[in-house]
């Protein structure tokens, strides 16, 4: 059994209630930091912990903090990114909803880091019935004196939020996320200036993803030092990992970064294998945006070392033989799957999400979605593959946020390990429709 | 497909009740920042008003947020989940998403379109109760496929697991409106 | 004062000042091609990509190149940066692709379109564009429609520049169009049938860089590059009254603001030069202007082909 921060009462019945959350440890963070620490103090502990943030980029939590701006006079903001809309990750709907007081206690204790007096989960609007379980437990952590004004005391003051999205996968890129917030359309806004210096209301703001901020936590409670003893040299704790496709056992894990990638597909522990006795194909290990790896590069990198899930080894060979931790949105393909047919519906994904702001990614992808269609159903050409190609680097870096990039890598890495797929839909146009890929396979299991 | 009659019972303004509710809402956010609540005022609009924002609904909330009708209607269709024209009692919406298709979701679809006799997704059945929509990842990725309907989420769908399911709205359905 | 250096062109400029605007100080050929940004519109700019630019080295304190191409339009120059505009084979590249990308979904109905001739868009597929399209796809298609009583939208041609949203919400009192849905279903629109009218609304005609809005009073009775434009001035209490008239021999066909060389609406004392609509649409009698002598087009395009020299005498004859 690794070490579990975050899931480690999980399932403890009625943890999602606060008396039970308390008595389990809960709020001892707050305790700790308002009562003990300042909160440059805070920051500066995270920043040791050298957490990564836990919503796809993985850029240091505490250096994000030690950036935020504090002009005289001006409110600061800390926005949770609860948008999760990756396909492929649903960690943080899992963490919110079963455990919604462990994301109130690490909003408390970062805005007290971050001096914000209001703070806001902004939550993506399908999860409206998440959303209902969090109003539940900020209305009993205010009853509980734990928000709301002079908490434990300590002259600190903080109002937390719950706003929901409408259904835009792009909110959940942290400047669309506050043009949203606004009350606008979630169309990303150009950087600099960064949001930790104008960001909600041109206010200085950070924007921080759900997992992030509930590792806060445990961070402040063990201590940087002790947490630094998880994981690997350069990941360091633990993360979320939410397994899904063709897995004995889907869900969502809660690993030690390092332990190796054949452990976490064939573990007892974890995933089991592929269901139904097949064979693995390929994985996309981060979100559907990063790398697909094919069966060879799964458990070992391309110059033959073991493969561990760490942000260092998941990316090891660049984009030519490697891929990314990404948000941890871990997909797995049986050997019956199409490549063709799933690059196809990623493209569609990213296609139907662009915001539309800018002409590469609004015309780019959705060129890509018509050719990979085309391809797909039996109707391409050997042009239409180096067109995809081509294409996609026009995209990639040309864009205002990176979802041009995330829409990019997809189709690069499906063409560059399985070009003969891509060929064979050329060749055998009427096999190609013909194959039925929706197989009713699902394995029967729950977590 | 609601009938004339439904529709008109389902217009504004919002009952006291929900009033005070849209007002705690605006106050979540600084003064003369009132817009932000739009996403939530608009949820709660469509619940209210029939099931879609009509122009009448947009109007409305324009009104109660003190900005201009077209930035509601900016707003309203930039995201995906309000339904700017009338639909079934209910609405399946289905996941469509790679990790949902490597386990079935094709499948499932192809199982509710048959089932409604409709012939295209986003149609109504005829009896006006279902309308089919597709819905990319809705993060239950490992539990697939799944279909939201309403904030309810139903997961690891089977043919058998969608008949019941329907069944089982078409009585919530009757039962409702026999205690009316 | 801070010095940057465009295609081996150095200059020196405010600190503040945006790529473009530096390399519009320059002049010719260096200057970046702007389909989103528009001076006199705060918040424009970004959007189209067609203004990247290369930076081979991003300031004397830090010389490091941007890995990234870089939006001239929204970009503000760092002392010591050097840009590379058309000396970049990969601006060039890009840029064609951007180019690429604008006329995939164009449905390229220049012969019946008003604006030929003086369309951004077919300038910079002149220029930058490619022969042939590799677009086998079908491309999207929206209604034109009216919107009010003078203007008439084609979404078809339209870029999404998103400068005439922005000429409703900083001129205008109350905006009723805006873009509507998301991607590349995105539309300019009202949602529902209501006019765009409005003291200067008129103007959005004048920002938009293709053939999207154009004057419905002036709709298909002439190619531009037939029409003698004129600057006209004229007394008005709500604007500047400062125009150019377009004719044809003693017929006054379209009005519109004055522009400089980007097509844009020329600045006196700081003000733009905005027109107001009773100016546009309601003002088409010669009598009504003081015709202060003809109009040099001084942008690099099909108008200014036709060049001629009439005195005014002449033309009043
Ligand atoms: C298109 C796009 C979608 C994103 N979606 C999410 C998301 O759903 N959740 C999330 O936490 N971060 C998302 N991000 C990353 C955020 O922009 C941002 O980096 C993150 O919220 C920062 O939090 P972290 O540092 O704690 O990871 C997305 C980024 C992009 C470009
Ligand atoms: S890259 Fe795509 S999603 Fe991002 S701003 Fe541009 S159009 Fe919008
Ligand atoms: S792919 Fe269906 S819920 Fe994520
Ligand atoms: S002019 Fe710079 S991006 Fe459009």
């Amino acid at each position: 059994m690794g070490r579990k921060l975050l899931l480690e009462h999980i399932n403890v019945p009625g943890i999602e209630t606060y008396d039970v959350y308390r008595n389990h440890g809960g709020y001892k963070s707050v305790e700790k930091a308002l009562k003990t620490m300042s909160p440059q103090e805070v920051v500066e502990e995270v920043q040791k912990s050298a957490l990564k943030g836990r919503g796809g980029a993985g850029f240091p939590t505490g250096m994000k903090w030690s950036f935020l701006a504090k002009p005289e006079g001006v409110p600061r903001y800390l926005v949770c990114n609860a948008d999760e809309s990756e396909p492929g990750t649903f960690k943080d709907r899992f963490l919110m909803e079963k455990l919604p007081h462990l994301m109130v206690e690490g909003m408390i204790t970062s805005s007290y880091a971050l001096g914000a007096n209001t703070s806001y989960i902004y939550i993506r609007g399908e999860y409206m019935f998440v959303l209902e379980i969090l109003e539940k437990a900020i209305a009993e952590a205010y009853a509980k004196g734990w928000l709301g004004k002079n908490i434990l005391g300590s002259g600190y003051d903080l109002d937390l939020y719950v706003a929901p999205g409408g259904g835009a996968y792009i909110c959940g890129e942290e400047t669309a996320l506050l043009e949203s917030l606004e009350g606008k359309r979630g169309n990303p806004r150009m950087k600099p200036p960064f949001p930790a210096i104008k960001g909600l209301y041109g206010c200085p703001t950070v924007v921080n993803n759900v997992e992030s901020l509930c590792t806060v936590v445990p961070i402040i409670n063990i201590g940087a030092d002790e947490y630094l003893k998880i994981g690997t040299e350069k990941s360091s704790g633990t993360k979320l990992i939410s397994a899904c496709g063709n897995l004995a056992r889907p869900g969502v894990y809660e690993i030690e970064l390092g332990i190796s990638v054949e452990e976490f597909i064939y573990g007892d522990e974890w995933c089991r294998g592929i269901a139904n006795g097949k064979k693995i194909k390929a994985l996309i290990p981060g979100g559907s945006s990063v790398p697909i790896l094919p069966a060879h590069l799964i458990t070992k990198t391309a110059t033959g070392e073991d493969r561990f899930m760490s942000y260092e080894s998941l990316s090891d060979g660049g984009f030519a033989s490697g891929s990314m931790l990404g948000s941890g949105g871990f997909i797995v393909f049986d050997e019956d799957q199409c490549i063709v047919r799933n690059t196809w519906n990623f493209a569609r994904f990213y296609a139907h999400e662009s915001c539309g702001q800018c002409s590469p990614c609004r015309e780019g992808t959705s060129w890509m979605e018509k050719v990979l269609h085309r391809l797909e159903t039996g109707k391409g050409n050997m042009r239409d593959i180096d067109l995809l190609a081509e294409i996609n680097k026009k995209i990639e870096g040309n864009t205002i946020c990176p979802l041009g990039d995330a829409a990019a890598w997809p189709v690069a890495a499906a063409i560059r390990h399985f070009r003969e797929e891509f060929e064979w839909h050329v060749t055998h146009p009427e096999e190609a429709v013909k194959r039925n890929y929706g197989l009713l396979k699902t394995p029967s299991i729950t977590l | 497909m609601i009938s004339t009659l439904e529709t008109q019972a389902k217009r504004p303004p919002f009952s006291p009740e929900k009033m005070a509710e849209v007002q705690g809402v605006i106050k979540q956010f600084p003064e003369g920042k009132q817009k932000s609540a739009i996403l939530r005022v608009l949820h709660i609009a469509e619940e209210e008003f029939g099931g879609w924002l009509s122009p009448e609904t947009m109007d409305y909330v324009a009104g109660l947020l003190d900005i201009q009708p077209i930035e509601v209607y900016e707003v309203a269709t930039f995201y995906t989940m309000f339904n700017m024209q009338p639909t079934g009692k209910f609405v399946f919406e289905v996941c469509r998403t790679g990790p949902c298709m490597l386990v079935g979701s094709d499948d499932i679809i192809e199982y509710i379109k048959t089932k409604l006799g409709i012939s295209k997704v986003g149609e109504t059945s005829a009896d006006g109760m279902f309308t089919l929509k597709t819905a990319e990842c809705l993060g239950a990725c490992g539990y697939g496929p799944m279909l939201q309907c309403g904030k309810v989420y139903h997961e690891h769908l089977t043919p058998a697991k969608v008949d019941a399911l329907m069944d089982e709205y078409r009585a919530k359905y009757s039962s409702e409106n026999n205690n009316n | 004062m801070i010095k940057v250096t465009i295609d081996d062109i150095e200059i020196e400029v405010e600190e503040g000042t945006t790529i473009m605007n530096a390399a519009r100080m320059i002049g010719g050929d260096v200057v970046p091609p702007a389909m989103c940004y528009y001076s006199s519109l705060p918040g424009t700019g970004g959007k189209c990509r067609t203004c990247l630019v290369e930076i081979a080295a991003g300031s004397t304190k830090d010389p490091r190149p941007m890995p990234k191409l870089m939006v001239s339009c929204s970009t503000t120059v760092q002392d010591g940066m050097i840009v590379k505009n058309r000396t970049s084979e990969k601006v060039i590249e890009n840029r064609g692709a951007v180019v690429e990308f604008l006329l995939i979904n164009h449905p390229l109905d220049c012969p019946v379109c008003d604006q030929a001739g003086e369309c951004d868009l077919q300038d910079l597929g002149f220029s930058h564009g490619k022969e042939g399209s590799r677009y086998e796809e079908e491309k999207r298609t929206f209604e034109p429609i009216d919107i009010g009583e003078n203007i008439k939208l084609h979404m078809n041609r339209c870029i999404l520049c998103y400068r005439c949203v922005h000429v409703a919400n900083q001129l205008t009192d109350q905006r009723v169009h805006g873009a509507l849905h998301r991607g590349d279903h995105t539309e300019i629109s009202t949602y529902i049938e209501k006019a765009v009218d409005n003291d200067f609304s008129g103007n959005m005609i004048d920002v938009c860089p293709v053939g999207a809005l154009t004057d419905r009073s002036a709709r298909f009775k002439s190619r531009v590059w037939f029409l003698k434009p004129m600057n006209a001035s004229c007394e008005c209490t709500k604007c500047s009254g400062k125009a150019v008239v377009w004719m044809f021999g003693k017929q006054m066909y379209r009005v519109t603001t004055r522009q400089d060389q980007y097509g844009e609406v020329e600045v006196k004392d700081g003000k733009p030069e905005w027109i107001c609509n009773e100016c546009r649409f309601d003002k088409k009698d010669l009598e009504q202007w003081t015709i202060e002598g003809p109009r040099h087009i001084s942008r690099n395009s099909v108008i200014s082909q036709g060049h001629y020299e009439v005195s005014k005498t002449n033309l009043l004859k």
